[in-house]
């Protein structure tokens, strides 16, 4: 603290290149004896020492430490063996979030990827793109808890209120409770999910699209070809790798979903997605054990997408 | 050779990034020292001014906190110290999150007795047996309140100021138009209501909604049937675990609340208003022109709800009146009340601790409006208006007072409690598993502790 932002910043600039370049130069000392040969294997292993020991301490350390403290009880003093996991399983709230969070998975994912892609490409020949791209990309810009209050204000019952139920009651229908009832809620917020998220689907996308080679599309037009088959034969295979990595973050993101949740009904009216679960858990109910237990969960519901997206990562390294 | 490439500019980016994090590791524990300084002394002006800061985490917001600051400003000018204050509405979260991290406030609102007991068995809360002039404190407190903040035989809460719950609350001047008499016994009520209702107006406001603790307003509502159905031994028992949600007890409490506030015939709005208005705009239609409800059942904070709401209209008995719920097998109050704890020991937590318990400190809320002080020695002419000195009469005339059952109950309990309301709002035919569902957490909630 008695630093000051100044003496953190020189440190930050100054110390952070020496000691780099101390360390690389310490490595150099301690594998000066080896021969040339053995020096190049050990010198790469050398060099990841520290992101390891750092990803251990603050990644791998607490991985294990919630294993553990999913062992636990409520107050991570005694050993209770799996009867957490038991007690989860056994719960309707639990398995409720598990549906919900299927929802999100698939809904929110499949919708902004197809969202994205289509104004990607119906932008990508348009005079006025940048100015559509920029508007569709701000709600990007807003936290989602402005967001969430911003959308709770468009759902509100009262239509003095509520734009929803304004323009229903407009038309004459019935105003409607939105986010009472499921599963019409947990739809209505997978919409905001989607309202911020097809932006940054819709950039990565189109700068996909920029990559592909306009020749390859002439090509295909001078052969008679037509705009459908050259989305479906030529764009769609090209921009695979793409939409991959797009729709894995889209549903890291939607494993990961809290704050809209939260802030639109705080997990009731059975929209409880998994990270609200565990917020239920661990700090309005006080029992670290059962909440390490929904993170584990959650841990290893995404371990799956991380492994196809590793693998596919290796795939595209393997064809260069 | 092509890998190395890669990682090394890797490693490197990796290197730079940690070196960033760990650096200057500012030494919490500031408010570690021992109270060295005689606290006692300094509350009563005496030894020069403390200076430093003291932080405060409540859930007053907007008026409340406007008046909760009017009340320690005197405090805070008179020893020179800083006030740092953060409002949250989602208080037990906040709290469990700030002493997870090692990093709570020095004197915090709790948010029950329940989760003030959980506080202080794992060390939390800085017991006030030696920061509280007991005798003095005694004297002034009915032992209600001492025994409210007590655990294991030690003084952690105080309450600041306190609220009567299981009030009914109407609009004289639309009570008058109408041609409604205010009930003199539970009978007359039920007989009111289906007049009104037969009138073709819904009778009752209700509003549930309140972020992460939506569907409290109706554990009053429940409180209040099984404290006036069943008596206070069976709502002690309920309270303690002992008594099953499943029982006839509670079953009827729960029916004898839905039969008005499932049914558009009873509430404004319908079932689908109850869950969707905020409980602070609940009796907002109590001052619809022409009336859009007659009857709201609230706390006595609700006035400055009310005030707030309707800046012009608002004007104690004259547009908003009360009278308590009526007994029926049994008569009783129920109560709440605002604890004070402390979490670090401080002099300056110490000798705002003892600030707060003093009359002068409570007066100054009392005559600001909203607030009931616990301590006797706020004078009765000390309340703006009537009716908040009435609501002090009730809680010192009354002779069965029982503390809000929900705040007393383990949270998991009460968090249970509240999604149950909600569920059975929207499901009345599901009660039979919404009590099951109740039971069920019950068996965990108390005995895990």
């Amino acid at each position: 603290m008695d630093f000051g932002i100044l003496g953190i910043a020189i440190a930050a600039i100054i110390g952070v290149p020496a000691i780099t370049v101390l360390y690389i130069l310490a490595t150099e000392w301690l594998v000066r004896g080896l021969p040339e040969r053995r020096r190049a294997q050990v010198r790469p292993w050398l060099w990841l020492l520290p992101a390891f020991a750092f990803l251990t301490a603050y990644l791998i350390y607490p991985m294990v430490q919630t294993a553990i403290l999913s062992l636990m009880d409520r107050r991570s003093e005694t050993f209770v063996g799996v009867s957490n996991y038991l007690d989860l399983f056994g719960s309707d709230d639990f398995w409720q979030t598990i549906v919900n969070t299927t929802l999100w998975l698939v809904f929110f994912t499949a919708i902004t990827v197809a969202i994205g892609l289509l104004i990607a490409i119906l932008t990508d020949r348009v005079r006025y793109e940048t100015g559509v791209k920029a508007l569709i990309f701000i709600p990007m810009a807003i936290s989602f808890v402005a967001a969430g209050v911003i959308w709770g204000f468009m759902y509100d019952f009262d239509p003095d209120i509520g734009t929803l139920n304004a323009a229903i009651t407009a038309v004459g229908i019935e105003e409607q409770s939105w986010l009472t009832e499921w599963p019409r809620n947990s739809f209505m917020i997978i919409i905001v999910g989607i309202w911020m998220w097809v932006g940054f689907a819709m950039v990565i996308l189109s700068a996909g699209l920029k990559g592909i080679s306009t020749e390859l599309l002439e090509a295909a037009r001078i052969d008679g070809a037509n705009e459908l088959q050259v989305f479906r034969s030529i764009i769609l295979p090209l921009l695979a790798p793409t939409i991959a990595v797009v729709a894995t973050t889209i549903v890291i993101t939607a494993l990961k979903t809290f704050d809209i949740v939260f802030v639109m009904t705080s997990g009731n009216f059975g929209t409880e997605v998994i990270a609200s679960l565990f917020y239920r858990a661990r700090f309005t109910n006080g029992d670290a054990g059962s909440a390490a237990a929904v993170a584990v969960i959650l841990l290893l519901a995404i371990i799956p997408v991380m492994l196809i997206n590793i693998r596919r990562f290796q795939q595209q390294e393997a064809m260069r | 050779m092509t890998k190395f490439r890669l990682i090394a500019p890797l490693a490197v980016l990796m290197l730079v990034l940690a070196a960033c994090s760990p650096g200057s590791g500012s030494s919490p524990g500031a408010g570690a020292t021992d109270g060295g300084a005689d606290g006692t002394a300094a509350a009563t002006g005496g030894g020069g001014p403390l200076g430093g800061s003291v932080s405060i985490l409540a859930v007053y917001a907007d008026a409340e906190q406007d008046s909760f600051m009017a009340m320690i400003q005197p405090w805070a000018d008179e020893n020179d110290v800083e006030i740092e204050y953060t409002a949250t509405r989602d208080i037990n979260a906040q709290l469990t999150t700030q002493i997870a991290g090692g990093n709570p406030p020095d004197i915090a609102g709790l948010p029950g007795p329940g989760p003030m007991a959980q506080f202080a068995r794992d060390g939390e809360l800085v017991p006030l047996d030696d920061v509280i002039d007991m005798d003095t404190y005694s004297s002034q407190y009915d032992q209600g309140w001492i025994t409210a903040g007590t655990v294991d035989d030690q003084l952690v809460g105080i309450f600041t100021k306190v609220s009567v719950k299981g009030l009914i609350f109407y609009n004289p001047e639309q009570f008058e138009a109408a041609g409604y008499e205010v009930p003199e016994d539970y009978d007359g009520l039920t007989s009111l209501v289906d007049e009104i209702a037969g009138s073709g107006m819904a009778p009752w406001g209700i509003g549930l909604e309140s972020g992460a603790a939506s569907g409290w307003p109706a554990t009053d509502w429940i409180e209040d049937f099984v404290l006036r159905q069943s008596g206070p031994d069976i709502y002690d028992q309920w309270v303690a675990g002992e008594l099953p949600w499943s029982s006839d007890e509670i079953r009827s409490a729960f029916e004898a609340f839905g039969a008005w506030s499932t049914d558009e015939e009873f509430v404004a709005g319908g079932p689908n208003a109850v869950i969707n208005t905020a409980f602070g705009n609940g009796g907002d239609c109590l001052f619809a022109d022409p009336a859009e409800c007659y009857l709201h059942h609230q706390a006595s904070f609700i006035t400055g709800f009310f005030e707030d709401n309707f800046p012009d209209q608002a004007v104690a008995g004259e547009t908003y009146d009360f009278f308590p719920m009526p007994g029926i097998e049994f008569d009783g109050v129920t109560t709440a009340g605002d604890l004070f704890g402390m979490f670090n020991d401080t002099p300056q937590a110490r000798s705002l601790m003892q600030y707060l318990t003093t009359p002068e400190a409570q007066q100054i809320w009392v005559e600001r409006g909203g607030a009931i002080s616990p301590s006797r020695e706020v004078p009765a002419d000390a309340y703006p208006d009537e009716t908040s000195a009435r609501f002090a009469e009730i809680i010192l005339a009354a002779e069965t007072t029982r503390f809000d059952a929900s705040d007393l109950m383990p949270t998991e309990m009460n968090d249970a409690f509240f999604g149950a309301i909600l569920d059975y709002v929207q499901n009345p035919d599901d009660l039979d598993s919404i009590l099951e569902n109740l039971d069920t957490v019950q068996e965990s909630a108390y005995g895990g502790g």
